[in-house]
């Protein structure tokens, strides 16, 4: 009887234990939701949105990172997005199985660990030195699309799968061919799959700074980016540069900055979310 | 009749051999198929230009410097008058801050996989399995400042002689940051064990903990290894919450508290200078460069075998 | 094996026709002669390769990539396995009707018209007239006809499936395969789809794969059973008129299956 109570007690405790541990990461999202917010929210203004960075933590604002960052966010998807949907369809409608095949899957599956900085270092020997890119907004964005392609396959990969058989075999049955039954059955059925994979894989290249820090995109830039080959730099470099000043001043500048970012996100976020909730509830078979 | 039979035949034979339109349709679709086929191989092209450029910059890097003096020099000081290129500190830092790293994410995260799995209510696991997605969806820049900016104030209250950039911060919150790939994974792992493992212990009469911990942890623990890999190959190539608040100081040493730097932070300090590209002070990015990607290659080809061999044992 | 079909004229004809799953075969050796504008139905019990053979038809089974035929299938005396075939028109001749109903999520419209369409027919009023000639065959059209553009999803299972009918009928086919196409539906929409069988096989040539012998005695010109053996391997035990096979059955197997003192 002693026992059997004791064997609750620890079972009673344990279970608290781990509800904690899952609350612990929360916890601290929410410490640094709060941190930022109260650090960032008194620079938010038009002028912090509109100004370009300065010398003085008073007068910088985000201007051209917002700019770099619509500009590579913009070409990244231009690039990426055909290639990892392209990809996703030879993998899961073409490919034979055959150990090419598994290579190709193997490779997807080990360049989604590369460190992204790995790709920082090809991006730059690659882009913007073999191809004479130089530390251009183009430069950047082929790099993050190479960087985002392994998800945006496994995500639209997905997204084919959930395609039922069936549908494939009626097409098939009417006489269509491979390409037919894919481009006007499988594909839109698909599609809002696809899309909210499109959007997660942008909403993780928004935030990397890394490989663009190797690639030399600047941290001091006081235009506006005209085309794809200027000299660029994005929202995450802007708040590295700013956090690692000694200035306060600054550090507030970032917590701001951080609070734009993180907007971006969420909506992105939020976009993917509402997407899967419908595609969810518009077919059923 | 014999006559309209044939010819009636030569007309249907005729309708299935493939006439012109058929052979430039199937061309088109052979086009298409090609097309297709190359977006899927630029996976296998990165990969082969990553290890290519590696090599290429890597190579004369290693023609100066002797692979011994590489990997046994205890100091690192290329951009010095004084040179010395041994890796050692680099290392030591970042086995340092991954270190930390997953002695905080690795018990955190397996729990609250436990939880989610086994204890957690549906209705509450829908909830705080995507809550805790989230902050695997902050950028780690964000991080970087909450380590520098949060956590060393705080930690420093408690902590004397805690520096103002430690390799103990930038640890910890890189473990927050990887909870959620520890947690997700393992609950997968924990997931795909039978609930007919689960039942027959219970029907020995042993309670939910026992379960737990001595049925279905050890039944998907192949799982929860793997994403423990996983985990610490996501801490040695994360770069920049060591870059901003671990420091960059080359420096053996094993304790936390003090200014380190790691691999990728290495990195990060000569991008960000006026270092020219091609000397061999530049190079050295590339030798580090290598060592991070074979390192974190090793981990992640584990980690998959790992997961391969699991998902087919419950299939 | 090979029964009688008396004085009919052949459309499809099986020459000893063996399907492999990697290697290993599902059906062997089948012979089977399809006759012109009659329902013949393919019974057994599961796991006798009726569907494996009814999707060699129409080379469905080239979709599995671990599948191989061996032997013919002549259509019109014509190999459908020849070195010089166009797989593409193979299934536009030779219609097929699934298990369960599969509507695309598009509109009633867009489901008929999608057969002719990639066939390059863009004119509308052509498209029209297939659309309303096809729903019409399928015994749909009164039921749709307001509602062409609405989801097919919308429609009930026995509206679906007769759908799929009409949109088989939209690229013009001799013969229409049905794998076990009242399977999902209740009663009234199954008698529904048997009697629009019947009124199609005054056109059309009907393969039916069924495992209710009810359906087949009620529809069917002409019955095959199958049945695998010990070794899992399906082959043709029987084939003839359906009230001979169903009322004075040859072969041993077939007549306890058909009193239902198989298995």
């Amino acid at each position: 009887m002693e026992r059997r109570r004791r064997r609750e007690i620890v079972g009673r405790v344990f279970e608290w234990i781990a509800l904690g541990a899952t609350l612990f990461g929360l916890v601290v999202l929410a410490l640094l939701l709060f941190d930022v917010a109260r650090r960032g929210l008194g620079v938010l203004s038009w002028s912090f949105l509109t100004r370009y960075p300065s010398r003085f933590p008073e007068q910088a604002g985000i201007r051209s990172a917002l700019l770099g960052t619509l500009w590579v966010m913009g070409l990244t998807a231009l690039f990426a997005v055909p290639l990892g949907v392209a990809a996703a369809i030879y993998l899961e409608e073409y490919a034979p199985r055959n150990r090419l095949t598994r290579l190709i899957e193997l490779n997807i599956n080990n360049l989604a660990g590369v460190p992204s900085i790995i790709y920082g270092l090809l991006g730059l020997e690659l882009f913007v030195r073999s191809l004479r890119l130089e530390r251009s907004i183009l430069a950047g964005a082929l790099t993050l699309s190479l960087l985002i392609l392994p998800i945006l396959i496994t995500a639209s990969r997905e997204a084919l799968r959930a395609v039922p058989m069936s549908l494939r075999e009626a097409a098939f049955a009417l006489g269509a061919t491979r390409w037919q039954v894919i481009r006007h059955q499988v594909l839109p059925v698909a599609f809002p799959g696809i899309l909210t994979g499109m959007i997660l894989a942008l909403s993780r290249a928004i935030g990397e700074s890394a490989p663009l820090i190797t690639i030399g995109a600047l941290t001091f830039i006081a235009f506006d980016p005209r085309g794809p080959l200027d000299p660029f730099t994005v929202l995450p470099i802007q708040i590295f540069n700013w956090v690692s000043r000694p200035q306060a001043g600054f550090h507030t500048r970032a917590a701001g900055a951080i609070l734009v970012l993180l907007t971006v996100l969420l909506s992105m976020n939020s976009l993917a979310i509402y997407l899967r909730n419908r595609l969810q509830r518009r077919y059923r078979w | 009749m014999g006559l309209t039979t044939r010819s009636m035949a030569e007309v249907y034979a005729a309708r299935f051999q493939r006439g012109m339109a058929a052979r430039w349709r199937e061309l088109g679709e052979l086009a298409i198929q090609a097309v297709l086929f190359f977006a899927a191989m630029v996976s296998v092209f990165t990969t082969m230009g990553i290890v290519a450029v590696l090599a290429v910059e890597a190579i004369p890097f290693f023609q100066r410097v002797s692979l011994i003096e590489f990997l046994t020099d205890p100091q690192w000081t290329p951009l010095f008058a004084q040179k010395h290129f041994g890796i050692m500190p680099l290392v030591v830092g970042t086995f340092l801050t991954s270190a930390v790293a997953l002695a905080l994410a690795m018990p955190v995260g397996l729990l609250s996989a436990v939880y989610l799995s086994e204890y957690a209510p549906s209705r509450v696991r829908a909830i705080l399995k995507p809550a805790l997605e989230v902050l695997a969806g902050i950028p780690t820049v964000v991080y970087g400042y909450f380590a520098l900016l949060f956590v060393t104030p705080l930690l420093k209250r408690i902590i004397p002689g805690l520096e103002t950039f430690n390799a103990l911060s930038a640890g910890l919150t890189m473990g927050v940051m990887i909870i959620p790939l520890i947690s997700s994974l393992s609950e997968d792992a924990l997931y795909a064990v039978p609930t007919s493992l689960r039942e027959a212990a219970y029907a020995l009469g042993a309670t939910r903990l026992e379960v737990a911990v001595r049925v279905v942890i050890p039944a998907a623990l192949s799982g929860i290894v793997a994403s423990f890999i996983l985990a610490a190959s996501r801490a040695i190539g994360e770069t920049m919450i060591v870059a901003i608040a671990a420091g960059q100081r080359p420096i053996l040493t094993l304790d936390p508290r003090r200014a380190i730097e790691t691999m990728t932070a290495y990195i990060v300090q000569v991008s960000l200078g006026d270092v020219p590209h091609g000397t061999l002070e530049f190079r050295t990015i590339f030798a580090v460069g290598l060592v991070l990607f074979l390192l974190t290659l090793a981990l992640n080809l584990l980690a998959i075998r790992i997961i391969e061999r699991y998902r087919e044992v419950y299939r | 094996m090979e029964g009688k079909t008396g004085m009919e004229e052949i459309v499809l004809e099986a020459q000893d026709l063996t399907v492999y799953y990697d290697g290993r075969p599902a059906i062997e050796g089948i012979h089977l002669k399809i006759p012109r504008c009659r329902i013949t139905a393919i019974i057994g019990p599961s796991g006798c390769g009726k569907s494996t053979l009814l999707r060699c038809f129409n080379r469905m089974n080239d979709l599995i990539p671990s599948a191989r035929v061996v032997g013919r299938v002549l259509f019109e005396g014509i190999d459908l396995y020849g070195p010089d075939v166009d797989v593409v028109e193979v299934r536009r001749r030779i219609g097929m009707v699934f298990q369960k109903p599969n509507p695309f999520p598009k509109s009633i419209y867009e489901n008929v018209a999608f057969g002719p369409r990639i066939q390059g027919i863009r004119d509308r009023r052509r498209l029209d007239e297939i659309v309303e000639r096809c729903l019409q065959a399928a015994a749909l059209w009164d039921e749709v006809k307001d509602k062409l553009h609405q989801n097919a999803l919308t429609l009930s299972g026995g509206q679906q499936q007769r759908l799929c009918i009409a949109r088989a009928l939209a690229t013009e086919p001799e013969v229409l395969l049905m794998d076990e196409p009242a399977s999902a539906l209740d009663p009234i929409a199954t008698m529904k789809i048997e009697d629009l069988m019947r009124e199609l096989a005054r056109r059309y040539t009907i393969v039916i794969v069924t495992h209710n012998m009810q359906q087949a005695a009620r529809v069917s010109d002409y019955t095959a059973f199958m049945l695998a053996g010990e070794d899992r391997v399906g082959r043709l035990i029987e084939f003839g008129p359906t009230q001979q096979i169903f009322t004075r059955p040859r072969d041993r197997r077939t007549e306890d299956y058909i009193t239902g003192r198989f298995g």
